[in-house]
């Protein structure tokens, strides 16, 4: 246990204390959007991991991220609302709606699933292009960073527009976030709840036939993955302060789905681990220019032919667990 | 009236056809194949160099799609999916390979043929017009009714051909077929290679009407998709009612609702859900196992 509380402890010193530093050290001030990127992504990945978790496969993140970010948005241009108070509330509107679509198509398994959830990320693009509130193909454009926070007259959160460094502000905002977001993860699973997931993804029947609320279940989950999801597209949306119908798309969801994948099914830290690969190399890969995608692509499909069950596996064969 | 069925008709033609390599695959070896809008884009690309660039006719192209993506299907599943199944620890596994499959083919036809929108000269000219009623150029007829062929012919494979018998007992039992004395490894190539030559056909025959693209192939497997949903996955007679029903829907759905916008897949994704509600293994799909 101490064992484990020294790496939480190292990994939060390390995000914190000692990127910041060996950034500023280097002066490669451009890393800190691609950790900015994978911070927010492996938010929107682990919500599909413990979709992964009751056994079904979800190709939808794209379209929770598309909301989130749509619901912060035309929240503080329209409505005027503190980025503060849009992020929760892109959450809660995404689990609100994935409840919704959640009653019916959970009742699906396996590939159906996944085909529904994928087919979902396109309908919400196209939604995104007819409504009139989402402003269309033109998408919303300057949209203000986010403001300062104050709790009782006592400034939390500085104003982003006041600061002269906000690269580093939202990094560390992304990865604040990724972290509470990993700690709800974590406890989810190794709770209650979380055993009864499992159960889930074992045998549904069996699990139902001992008294297990398996379609309560299902969508609880499948709500707290999309809020995950509208959590990390908010946050997107509030650093590039535009957004658009393409800005996630068919795509970006499997991207999510794969990194899950990559990183491994069976580990809590498997979407983190995963993001952080899969998008750093692509990153790391462009020097490669056009052959960037070919080489990504290749690797990707060696790396499950050397490790069909994902990065972390490795751990496996040395007995580790967890 | 006659023309939102005429250009129903002609859409799900194609569509069936999409549908149909994509159940196949996935009823032999329980594979989404995620690279099925790609091998179509790529299928598309091949009868495009035949045709336009090298001035051979038609038919070549066509024939050359076919030939270079069986074979392109027949090693991708002998060195990469069959590999990966025999040692992963779960089905779900595959999903990743087939989607960097996907991404490794959208490299491929990258740099193989550039990102341009290509097309090739109408095989055939002139327009049909029956009366006002029915307008429809001959070559889209002459598509439709190829697409239509194609289809006849591959049920008739299917159904009489000692492979097709193979196959389908493969489909609906893996290992009484293996026990049967069925050679699993053989046919599943053969099943995965007929699989990608139909969406390399499909990819020729369009290419002459809508022209191709690199970015065609996502959206493609999408709508493969929601036909599979439709009809039932694995289920061969469940893709050509899927692919049909889609191509109607989208006819109607232009027609009727352009007054309201670019909505139609919104409608029909929203009849789905509902659909689904109701009967979640499609129209004509088993029920789980």
């Amino acid at each position: 246990m101490s064992k484990a509380v020294l790496g939480v402890a190292a990994f939060l010193l390390f995000v914190f204390v000692v990127v910041p530093l060996l950034i500023a050290a280097t002066g490669r001030w451009d890393l800190y959007y691609t950790l900015t990127s994978v911070a927010l992504l492996s938010i929107g990945s682990m919500g599909v991991w413990l979709t992964f978790y009751i056994g079904r496969i979800n190709i939808g993140q794209g379209a929770y991220a598309l909301m989130g970010g749509y619901v912060s948005a035309v929240l503080m241009t329209k409505a005027g609302f503190s980025f503060w108070a849009t992020l929760p509330l892109a959450g809660i509107f995404c689990a609100v709606i994935s409840v919704a679509i959640g009653l019916p198509i959970l009742r699906l398994r396996g590939v159906y699933f996944a085909m529904v959830t994928l087919v979902l990320t396109e309908v919400t693009r196209l939604t995104a292009l007819a409504l009139p509130v989402t402003n269309g193909a033109k998408g919303i454009t300057s949209i203000p960073l986010p403001g300062g926070l104050s709790v009782f007259g006592i400034p939390l959160i500085p104003d982003f527009a006041t600061l002269e460094n906000p690269k580093l502000a939202f990094y560390l905002l992304a990865v604040t976030l990724m972290v509470l977001s990993f700690a709800a993860l974590w406890r989810i699973v190794n709770s209650r709840l979380g055993h009864l997931c499992r159960s889930l993804q074992q045998n549904e029947e069996l699990a139902s036939s001992i008294g297990v609320n398996t379609a309560y279940l299902r969508v609880l989950a499948y709500a707290i993955s999309s809020f995950f999801g509208g959590l990390a597209g908010a946050v997107f949306v509030a650093i590039s302060q535009s957004i658009y119908p393409s800005s996630f798309v068919v795509n970006d969801s499997v991207n999510f789905m794969l990194y899950c994948f990559v990183g491994g099914l069976g580990f809590v830290s498997g979407p983190m681990v995963g993001t952080f690969l899969l998008y750093f190399g692509w990153d790391l890969l462009s020097i490669a220019k056009e052959y960037q995608l070919l080489i990504y692509s290749s690797a990707m499909i060696a790396m499950m032919l050397v490790l069909p069950n994902g990065i972390l596996s490795l751990l496996d064969r040395k007995g580790g667990k967890k | 009236m006659e023309q939102i069925l005429a250009n129903g008709l002609y859409l799900g033609a194609q569509y069936a056809l999409i549908a149909l390599g994509l159940t196949l695959i996935f009823s032999l070896m329980n594979v989404l194949n995620f690279a099925h809008g790609q091998m179509y884009v790529f299928g598309g690309f091949v009868t495009y160099t035949v045709v336009a660039q090298l001035g051979l006719p038609f038919i070549v192209g066509l024939v050359a799609s076919a030939l270079v993506l069986a074979v392109m299907g027949a090693l991708i599943e002998v060195f990469l999916f069959r590999p990966v199944i025999r040692k992963s620890k779960r089905d779900e596994s595959t999903m990743l390979l087939a989607a960097g499959i996907a991404f490794f083919l959208d490299a491929v036809i990258l740099l193989l043929f550039g990102e341009k929108q290509r097309g090739v000269p109408k095989i055939v000219g002139g327009v049909l017009n029956w009366d006002m009623r029915i307008i429809m150029p001959y070559d889209r007829i002459l598509i439709g009714v190829l697409a239509i062929a194609l289809i006849a012919g591959f049920i008739a494979l299917m159904q009489y051909t000692k492979a097709g018998r193979a196959m389908r007992a493969l489909a609906q039992d893996r290992v009484a077929a293996q026990l049967m004395g069925v050679d699993v490894d053989r046919y599943s190539m053969i099943g995965f290679a007929l699989g990608a030559m139909l969406a390399g056909l499909v990819g020729g025959l369009l290419v002459t009407i809508t022209g191709i693209n690199l970015g065609m192939g996502g959206p493609t497997s999408v709508k493969a998709f929601m036909m599979i949903m439709i009809g039932g996955a694995g289920v061969i007679s469940g893709a050509i009612a899927g692919g049909f029903i889609l191509g109607m829907m989208e006819s109607i759905g232009l027609t009727v609702l352009s007054a309201y916008g670019d909505i139609t897949y919104l409608a029909i994704f929203a009849s789905l859900m509902v659909f689904l509600a109701f009967r979640p293994q499609g129209l004509m799909g088993k029920p789980w196992g």
